[in-house]
């Protein structure tokens, strides 16, 4: 079975993939992972874990023509403002690597899917995230 | 509490030094800056020494078994690039507390190759590529279209502050290379992350700077004639922000270490003559003009454009060259940066001299985030 490629990103058995985030009850702060004090307001035992959306808009990005030996270039790293809060980075997809064709505040929407059949030492497929215009 | 004055400063010219060691490299630059003091290791009294590579092997006291075993207190500081202004810092606090009166600080690094930043492999599969891209040149160019997002910087105007960096150095002896580089030469160079062109990315050298630090008193009794005063010395670590787990924040730390700078000086940014900030990428000069207060928001690309951060302009920035074309080894980036503003103030400066300079900033950031800020002025 595919593992997820971050701890934030849930596989639950019965239902779809998501993203999680964990929410500050105090200053509303949303934060990936687990943590026991809040970062921004410094208040303990206020986190709780929340479903972040699937949808977003495009705040920033680059277009990596040369990244570590081995790695697939052109790639776009992209910043994103998930609706309903959360700010996730990942690789924005079905879009031509060409600032003309990427705007800002672009929404997208996220896709799970087969983390570009990368394995660990032990043979393990995982799944990743990525972004996709939603036209 | 006495005011810190710099004696002596140096750097090494900066290069590729495959035969020599680190320790070496240093204690070339320690002896440099004792040199330009009139001092010896056994007057230094305490020694920081900042080097990120190899940061649990001891640099300091290694230089110390090249130039002089006194057994003085040596502490070795890491914190990314900015280390070395951490180094040269706690040098200021040591004196400031009135634990010593002379002080020595070095900075050294020596660098591999390729690109900087983390693969991301941790547990599981590398992300690198798969969930964005890690590496610096692309985590600065994220940092710079945001710029370009909020107020329509465009990709020449990024690179035109490489080609200023690259005319700058001509002029800087030490600097790695002296080479004119025009617009479009930089605009056509290998694409390495857009907008970052290979020639908007920092130059992977070998290097070291060195101070030493004296009391008022120290500096009285020493002679005043190239003394330089520091007027502030500030070390911030970034403030939460709410895109701080996918992009590391190079402004917020900046902004609160300028503005902690200008009140401990009590100086505002028209009194800066000019400042040496940190260029470890085109794009993340453009920010940095906003951040220290040397235009308003939004104004950066003008600055640019209308010549005003040029030798001979309003503020002139990276006169050394900058990182882009002066290097950036490092740990020594941020001594190097105090060496370049003190020469200017000491009008020793050559063919690159600003003007009448009276008074000067440096700038460093150390992903993760760390900024160091100096206010130096002419004694």
């Amino acid at each position: 079975m595919a593992l997820p490629v971050v701890d934030y990103l849930k596989l639950p058995e019965n239902g779809d993939p998501f993203l999680e985030g964990h929410k500050c009850s105090n200053c509303g702060a949303i934060f990936l992972g687990e943590r026991k004090v809040c970062s921004s307001c410094f208040s303990r035992n206020t986190l709780e874990a929340v479903k972040l959306n699937n949808t977003g808009k495009l705040y920033s990005y680059s277009i990596v023509f040369r990244s570590f030996p081995g790695i697939d270039v052109p790639y776009i790293s992209a910043i994103v403002d998930l609706d309903g809060g959360g700010t996730i980075k990942g690789n924005l997809i079905d879009v031509e690597p060409d600032p003309e064709k990427i705007k800002f505040d672009m929404p997208v929407e996220i896709i799970f899917d087969d983390a570009l059949g990368r394995k660990d030492a032990d043979g393990n497929s995982y799944i990743s995230f990525f972004f996709k215009p939603i036209s | 509490m006495s005011d810190v004055f710099v004696l002596g400063v140096d750097m090494i010219k900066f290069g590729r030094f495959p035969d020599r060691t680190v320790p070496d490299l240093g204690a070339e630059a320690a002896l440099l800056a004792l040199d330009d003091a009139g001092l010896n290791i056994d007057d230094m009294e305490a020694f920081y020494c900042g080097n990120l590579g190899q940061a649990n092997a001891m640099v300091g006291q290694r230089i110390l078994q090249e130039i002089g075993q006194t057994g003085i207190p040596v502490v070795n500081c890491s914190n990314a690039c900015a280390t070395g202004a951490t180094a040269f810092r706690e040098a200021w606090t040591s004196i400031k507390a009135g634990l010593y009166d002379v002080v020595l600080a070095v900075g050294v690094e020596q660098m591999g190759s390729g690109l900087l930043g983390g693969a991301g492999a941790g547990k599981g599969i590398p992300k690198e590529g798969l969930l964005g891209s890690g590496t610096m040149p692309a985590v600065f160019a994220e940092a710079g279209m945001e710029h370009a997002r909020n107020y329509g910087t465009t990709f020449e105007q990024f690179a035109k502050i490489s080609v200023k960096n690259h005319h700058h150095s001509t002029m800087n002896p030490k600097a790695r290379y002296q080479i004119e580089t025009p617009l479009d030469e930089v605009m056509n160079a290998e694409m390495i992350s857009y907008p970052n062109t290979k020639l908007m990315c920092s130059v992977n050298v070998d290097g070291a700077a060195a101070a030493i630090l004296v009391s008022e008193k120290k500096a009285k009794e020493l002679g005043m004639a190239r003394a330089v005063k520091v007027r502030a010395s500030v070390l911030t670590s970034d403030p939460y922000q709410e895109r701080d787990l996918v992009m590391p924040d190079v402004n917020s730390c900046t902004r609160k270490a300028a503005k902690e700078a200008y009140e401990m000086a009590g100086l505002g940014a028209d009194d800066i003559d000019l400042v040496e900030l940190h260029d470890c990428f085109a794009t993340a000069e453009m920010l940095h003009y906003e951040n220290l207060g040397l235009c308003g928001d939004g104004e950066a690309g003008k600055m640019i454009d209308e010549g005003e951060v040029e030798l001979g302009g309003r503020v002139p920035v990276n006169v050394s060259g900058g990182l882009l074309s002066k290097g950036h080894p490092l740990g020594a980036t941020g001594i190097a940066n105090i060496y370049e503003v003190c020469t200017h103030l000491r009008g020793e400066a050559g063919e690159r001299q600003v003007e009448n300079a009276r008074i000067g900033m440096t700038h460093v950031i150390g992903l993760g985030s760390a900024c160091g800020i100096h206010i130096l002025e002419k004694a």
